[in-house]
């Protein structure tokens, strides 16, 4: 539904105002209304919107839409400052917004059938939008948060603008399902890192305005994600535990045995049925106990970790216990390709485990296609 | 009477000013659409009345269901009119006679002199049947054989196959070579990979996982070599061999080159090197030199032979002396007297293409390496590569580009660049960057897989371009880049003085609108 | 500083030893060795490369290169009866003049922008095919017609799934070579006999031979032999009724009179184009087609590329571009699709000329013009004594087999002499056919006169008295 078919495009647009307070005062992240105060006492000025004006303008430039938005600084401040005439939806109380009214908002532009919904935040936000409307409605992030980790964001303000139109114009059809990474902010203040992954939102997907030529082409990325499948489900042994960790890859190996996967968690399997699904570290260890047991899986988000974000129920005992050669990673050449080259990294907590985790790795990127991937720290 | 600078609206201190080019824009019809009923392009010989006579009414000897019923609906068109249409429609084509072609990055775009065109139209090879007999075809033997006899100097190894009808049709070939091989040792079963690296052409793994391979990527390390680490990891006792490219498409060099052979010999693979643009390497560094058992290279980019808008063209397969029984059928042998064709190769993989590929390409690529010599071979690497050196260092003037890897390492013969900081900062992207550059008149090539390197641009100047003509490539991207920063509306609306506007690409992926042929797009879109 | 010298390589501009100077002074090196320094010394090349002195002059270039040339003895000097995958047809001048504009002739990759003429003119090429084939869907040329016959089996596995192919044995030696080596690791295949009388498919045997786990039948129409198969619908059933795809290799300048291949139920067709326009040039001139109807399970499985038309943002302005490039596998078997690189591109433009040039009307006249020929020449030879033409009693295209048994001469032994006569004898199926005695394939065209057929009997005749 976009300028193709006719009619003007519906834009949503929440801009989550006291996205990335933090970070530039050295707090990490800004959840919590004590934090943003704290923030705001440490001489943050409040980036969202100024980021998300830079990719409205550039919307505006281009496409023709009915922008729909909230109140104030959720939106219709910069959406004003565009030059824009938005349709102003639901309410708040300025200047003292929260996740809740983020979650409102998201569900509000759901409502109000929106084509896209735009977003400026962080890793946080998107979580709350993702909680609200799932993979209901296309969704775009505007990075404007502290910690981008999540892969709903475009690299940049202007490229989410420009990715946008493309959709809105009907130039960009594609969707992917994009990870959504929660990372509990107070943990990461102590020095804790819990990231666990939280869901998945639907991204309007840009290939390349320009067909690409010459080269013999590539499968795409949902196939590449079955032909791994198929590679791993081939291989597969009788008798032996499979510790299928979260990932939208790994996810298609559970779909290539008839199995449903736990999104965001961590699925065992034995002789093609599920043993225990969403496994805790402990219902792992135990299940393990005495067996053999291979582990399954798949870098999260963008950044190449494949042992400490997002799967921390694959704990250090349990890799310890299965051992170095009983892990099997996968992962699309396309996303080792945005690794530019960077090695793929573990963050276990467990120093030893890491240590013995490091080094060269056949990573499964097709069928009967690898990549000899190095694993650092 | 007072001077006047004539030229001075064409330089600007020393430096060529930006041409005010238009392509043609002829808005040229189908060729469908300018049929007219009973116009006829060219008439067919008569049938001898005598042979009309005898032979009777042919088409009634068919049986009903395999004679034609509707004439074909093709165009009906005067040859005036056809001649027209076609001299538009390369109008509407930016040969690299026409342009300062080095934007075409890794397709070794240099000039293709004019007389080797000629040599090969002539008639004592035009009117050649491959089967004839081999007393009657001499003269292309012997052009077949000498130009062997150079490819193998040029590489060190010992014996070539002129079949394959291209680059990746070579590899293909190398492939087959190196299955048969371990075939003849009874290892084929246990070796079933192939390693290649993330920066050599993707047809080495196109073509390892075509002839049923496994296929193993290696990944560059920090500095953008093949990591040489990954290799040990890789290799086994499943290795078949090893395809790579060498410098990769970043221009690079992998100085450890030898140890990747060694490696892959120590676990009993081959290695082949993918040498489809030896431009930069003529007489400096061969196959033979760093053990490789087998190499391709492809007349239409080092040897100059015209790419023909992809092709006819020949991918000259190379191998060492032990590998020369594996080579499809037939190879030209020379007794000192006669030329002739042996098909007698028991352990040949067979045909990769039909008869003797292409001739006429040969001899092209036969006449470019006789008019340059050892030392005009050698010249063209070192031109080439200085021009690619000097190219670096203006482009690096201009702000938003930079080069991933092996920093202040010299380049071969290309380069392949970011434009990540202007992307970063200007939303424009490379591709757009090079749509606009075509509204001055040049190519800006856009493939790049794998993106690897984000927002990539690879040029490669080749000997053919002269310093004014490289610099006048600069000013464009420079001003181009400029546009981005200044007006960026200017660059991602473009192309302005091409032949078309903004294409739209949905239909090319919807298979409810996509129309490989007029009578689709009639039927799809016109209702037909 | 001495003076400026005129530079040795026209071809190298910057081989100006001024020029150079400059350059390597402005990106700070000392010399153009520097620019190797990352190239160990052990990988070096140890002195210069030992080639010919070479001919500095375009003028002792085109002396040496055309002096050599001189040895051959073309088709044109003398008679030719040599067929089999590369045919002597007359090419029109246009197709010549089309193909040598520097435009094309030195074009490759560029966008669909800058590049449109080979975008458009590729597009009508395979519009133009369609017409003919009477199929929508037909692919930029590929290298030639043995690498259509292969690709286009490969594509039959990946459509159904299935390994097993079955080829007819009226096949060419070095097309079923290429096919053997090519879908090894993805076809089994089997050979299909034809009738010893009519050279038609053995349907009794390919029935035995068809199973549900056959992919496809390959089966050239005409065949290798010259043969026209009177059953295509009824093979076409036959190999449709076990979900088995049929494959028809069919020669394009056929199809102004014979039923296209989609008519009688042929679910891919392939060939080689070399008869639209291209000189044989020693079997240079090859370029491969393969055509299915437009449905998305024929398309995705294509490795070749498809060019598509599109509308531009200005109304009424064509633009081009790659359909379906991104192609993608339904299902996730067995290996990937092939490659895809530099092929025939150019043979594809001037193929376009050619049936752009001949219309529906000479398509027709010369099909048929090169039927009668053939016959002519059939009927002629046959009243040889001891010689047999055609060898099969089946309508034929434009080649045939011609059977040497009752003259007890060799086709070796026959060429040999015709040769000293001035005339190329018809492709010894000797050790191709071995079943087939001495025999040998006759191809006649619209190229041959009566005389031409005239002459070439009375030589056989006198040879075999």
């Amino acid at each position: 539904m976009t300028e193709a078919a006719g009619r003007c495009p519906k834009l949503g647009l929440i801009v989550n105002p006291v996205a990335g307070l933090g970070g530039r005062v050295g707090l990490k992240g800004s959840d919590g209304e004590e934090i943003q105060k704290r923030a705001l006492e440490l001489g943050a000025v409040p980036g969202a919107q100024g980021r998300a004006a830079q990719a409205l303008e550039r919307v505006s430039s281009i496409v023709n839409t009915d922008i729909i938005t909230w109140p104030v600084e959720m939106g219709e401040d910069v959406a004003k400052r565009c030059g824009l005439d938005p349709t102003v939806v639901g309410s708040i109380e300025p200047g003292k917004t929260s996740a809740e009214d983020t979650r409102h908002a998201a569900a509000g532009m759901l409502q109000a059938g929106v084509d896209l919904l735009l977003f400026a935040g962080g890793d946080g936000t998107a979580r709350d939008i993702c909680g609200a409307v799932g993979s209901k409605v296309p969704v775009l992030g505007i990075p404007a948060g502290v910690k981008i980790h999540s892969a709903a964001f475009a690299t940049t303000p202007l490229a989410a603008g420009d990715l946008a139109s493309l959709y809105l114009q009907g130039r960009v059809s594609a969707l992917r399902e994009a990870e959504v990474i929660d990372i509990d902010e107070e943990a990461l203040r102590r020095g804790d890192i819990t990231v666990r992954l939280f869901g998945y939102l639907k991204v309007p997907f840009r290939t390349s305005l320009i067909q690409s030529l010459k080269s013999a082409s590539g499968p795409g990325e949902k196939v590449a994600m079955q032909a791994i499948a198929a590679t791993v489900v081939e291989v597969m042994e009788k008798g032996v535990l499979y510790i299928i960790g979260p990932g939208t890859t790994t996810r298609e190996v559970m779909t290539g045995l008839g199995l449903g996967k736990t999104l965001v968690g961590v699925d065992v399997v034995e002789d093609g049925r599920i043993v225990a699904s969403d496994a805790n570290e402990s219902q792992i260890l135990s299940l393990i106990a005495g067996r053999r047991a291979v582990i399954v899986v798949t870098p999260i988000g963008g950044q190449g970790c494949i042992f400490g974000r997002g799967n921390q129920q694959i704990s250090p005992e349990v890799i310890r216990r299965v051992g170095r050669e009983n892990i099997i990673v996968v992962g699309t050449p396309g996303k080792l390709n945005t690794l530019a080259g960077r090695p793929l990294w573990v963050d276990t907590g467990d120093r030893e485990v890491d240590g013995m985790l490091y080094g060269h790795y056949r990573v499964v990127t097709g069928y009967n296609e690898e990549a000899i991937c190095r694993v650092s720290g | 009477m007072g001077q006047r600078d004539i030229t001075k609206e064409r330089y600007s201190d020393g430096k060529p000013v930006l041409r005010r080019f238009h392509q043609a824009r002829w808005d040229e019809p189908i060729i469908f659409e300018l049929s007219r009923a009973g116009q006829r392009g060219i008439l067919v010989p008569e049938v001898d009345e005598e042979i009309r006579a005898r032979a009777g009414d042919v088409l009634a000897t068919l049986p009903d269901g395999m004679r034609r019923k509707d004439p074909p609906a093709l165009p009906e068109l005067s040859q005036p009119q056809v001649v027209r249409h076609y001299a538009r429609l390369s109008q509407e084509n930016l040969g690299a006679d026409l342009n300062v072609d080095i934007g075409q990055g890794t397709c070794t775009m240099k000039y293709s002199p004019k007389i080797n065109d000629q040599l090969a139209a002539n008639p004592k090879l035009l009117d050649l049947h491959p089967f004839q007999d081999e007393e009657t075809v001499q003269g292309i033997l012997e052009v077949m054989y000498r130009f062997e006899q150079i490819l193998k100097e040029i590489s060190g190894l010992d014996r070539f196959s002129l079949q394959p009808g291209a680059g990746s049709a070579a590899i293909y070939a190398n492939v087959s070579i190196i299955r048969a091989y371990h075939e003849a040792r009874g290892e084929s079963k246990q070796r079933d990979e192939i390693i290649t690296t993330i920066f050599s052409h993707p047809s080495n793994a196109a073509c390892a996982k075509t002839a049923g391979y496994r296929v193993i990527t290696l990944y560059p390390d920090d500095d953008g070599y093949p990591d040489l680490d990954a290799l040990k990891a890789a290799v086994s006792e499943r290795t078949a061999g090893l395809l790579i490219t060498n410098p990769e498409d970043t221009g690079i060099y992998n100085p450890k080159i030898a140890e990747f052979v060694d490696i892959v010999h120590g676990a009993g693979g081959l290695c082949s090197y993918d040498q489809a643009n030896a431009n930069g390497v003529l007489g400096i560094t061969r196959a033979r030199e760093a053990d490789f058992d087998l190499c391709h290279f492809n007349l239409h980019k080092t040897f100059s032979t015209p790419h023909g808008c992809g092709g006819p063209a020949v991918g000259a397969t190379g191998v060492k002396e032990e590998l020369a029984r594996f080579l499809p059928v037939p190879l030209v042998e020379y007794d000192g007297d006669r030329y002739r064709l042996d098909y007698d190769l028991a352990d040949s993989i067979g045909k990769v293409g039909s008869f003797h590929g292409v001739p006429a390409v040969v001899v092209k690529a036969y006449a470019w390496a006789m008019s340059l010599g050892a030392d005009g071979l050698r010249e063209v690497a070192g031109i080439a590569v200085l021009n690619n050196n000097y190219l670096l260092k203006k482009m690096l003037e201009i702000p938003g580009l930079s080069i991933p890897y092996a920093k202040g390492k010299r380049r071969i013969e290309q380069v392949r660049y970011s434009w990540e900081k202007l992307a970063e900062e200007t939303g424009v992207h490379s591709e757009e960057l090079g749509i606009r550059a075509a509204d001055f008149g040049v190519h800006y090539w856009t493939s790049h897989h794998p993106f690897v390197v984000p927002e990539p641009c690879t040029l490669e100047p080749t000997e053919s371009y002269s310093k004014d003509e490289l610099d006048e490539y600069v000013a464009i991207i420079a001003h181009v880049a400029r546009e981005a920063y200044t007006d960026p509306e200017i660059v991602k609306s473009a192309p302005h003085n091409s032949t078309v506007h903004t294409i739209e690409h949905e239909p090319f992926d919807d298979p409810s609108q996509w129309a490989v042929t007029w009578r689709a797009f009639r039927r799809k879109v016109g209702g037909d | 500083m001495s003076e400026q010298r005129p530079p040795d390589y026209p071809y190298i501009p910057n081989s100006v030893p001024k020029v150079k100077e400059q350059m390597l002074r402005e990106v700070g090196a000392e010399s153009v060795e520097e620019f190797f320094e990352d190239i160990p010394d052990s990988l070096r090349l140890k002195g210069k490369m030992n080639l010919p002195e070479p001919l500095l002059s375009e003028q002792a270039l085109k002396r040496h290169v055309e002096g050599i040339l001189a040895r051959n003895a073309t088709a044109r000097e003398n008679l030719n009866f040599l067929g089999a995958g590369c045919w002597q047809h007359h090419v029109p001048a246009v197709c010549d003049e089309v193909n040598r504009r520097g435009e094309f002739l030195t074009a490759y990759a560029g966008e669909p922008y800058d590049d449109h003429g080979r975008f458009q003119t590729l597009f009508e090429y395979a519009s133009m095919m369609g017409e003919l084939l009477n199929m929508d869907v037909v692919n930029v040329p590929i290298y030639d017609g043995l690498q259509a016959a292969a690709t286009s089996l490969c594509m039959a596995t990946r459509i159904t799934g299935r390994r097993h192919a079955l080829v007819s044995k009226a096949i060419g030696a070095e097309k079923l070579s290429k096919i053997r080596d090519y879908c090894r690791p993805s076809a089994d295949i089997e050979l299909v006999g034809f009738e010893a009388e009519t050279g038609q498919l053995d349907l009794g045997e390919l029935k035995g031979r068809l199973s549900s786990d056959t992919a496809a039948l390959f089966l050239g129409n005409p065949s290798y032999l010259g043969t026209i198969e009177q059953a295509g619908g009824e093979i076409a059933d036959i190999a449709h009724e076990k979900g088995a795809l049929l494959i028809v290799d069919v020669d394009p300048i056929s199809l102004g009179v014979l039923t296209p291949p989609a008519d009688y139920g042929a679910d891919i067709v392939c060939g080689d184009i070399q008869p639209l326009g291209m000189h044989m040039q020693f079997g240079g001139g090859q370029a491969g087609f393969i055509a299915t109807r437009d449905e998305e399970e024929f398309v995705m499985e294509y490795p070749s590329r498809l060019f598509g038309i599109a509308p531009t943002r200005v109304e009424g302005e064509y633009g081009f571009g790659d359909v379906a490039y991104e192609r993608t596998s339904f299902a996730v078997r067995e290996e990937g699709r092939e490659w895809v690189g530099t092929a025939a591109a150019l043979w594809g433009i001037t193929a376009g000329v050619y049936l752009a040039l001949m219309g529906p009307q000479g398509m027709a006249e010369i099909g048929e013009g090169i039927m009668a020929r053939a016959r002519y020449a059939m009927l002629k030879l046959d009243t040889i004594e001891g010689v047999k033409a055609p060898l099969f009693s089946t309508p034929h295209f434009k080649e045939f087999v011609v059977n040497f048994d009752g003259t007890g001469r060799s086709v070796a032994e026959i060429n040999r002499a015709l040769l000293a006569g001035g005339i190329f004898g018809g492709k010894d199926l000797t050790q191709e056919y071995p079943k087939l005695g001495s025999s040998a394939l006759y191809c006649v065209t619209e190229v041959h006169s009566r005389q031409d057929i005239d002459r070439l009997v009375e030589a056989l005749r006198e040879e075999v008295a």
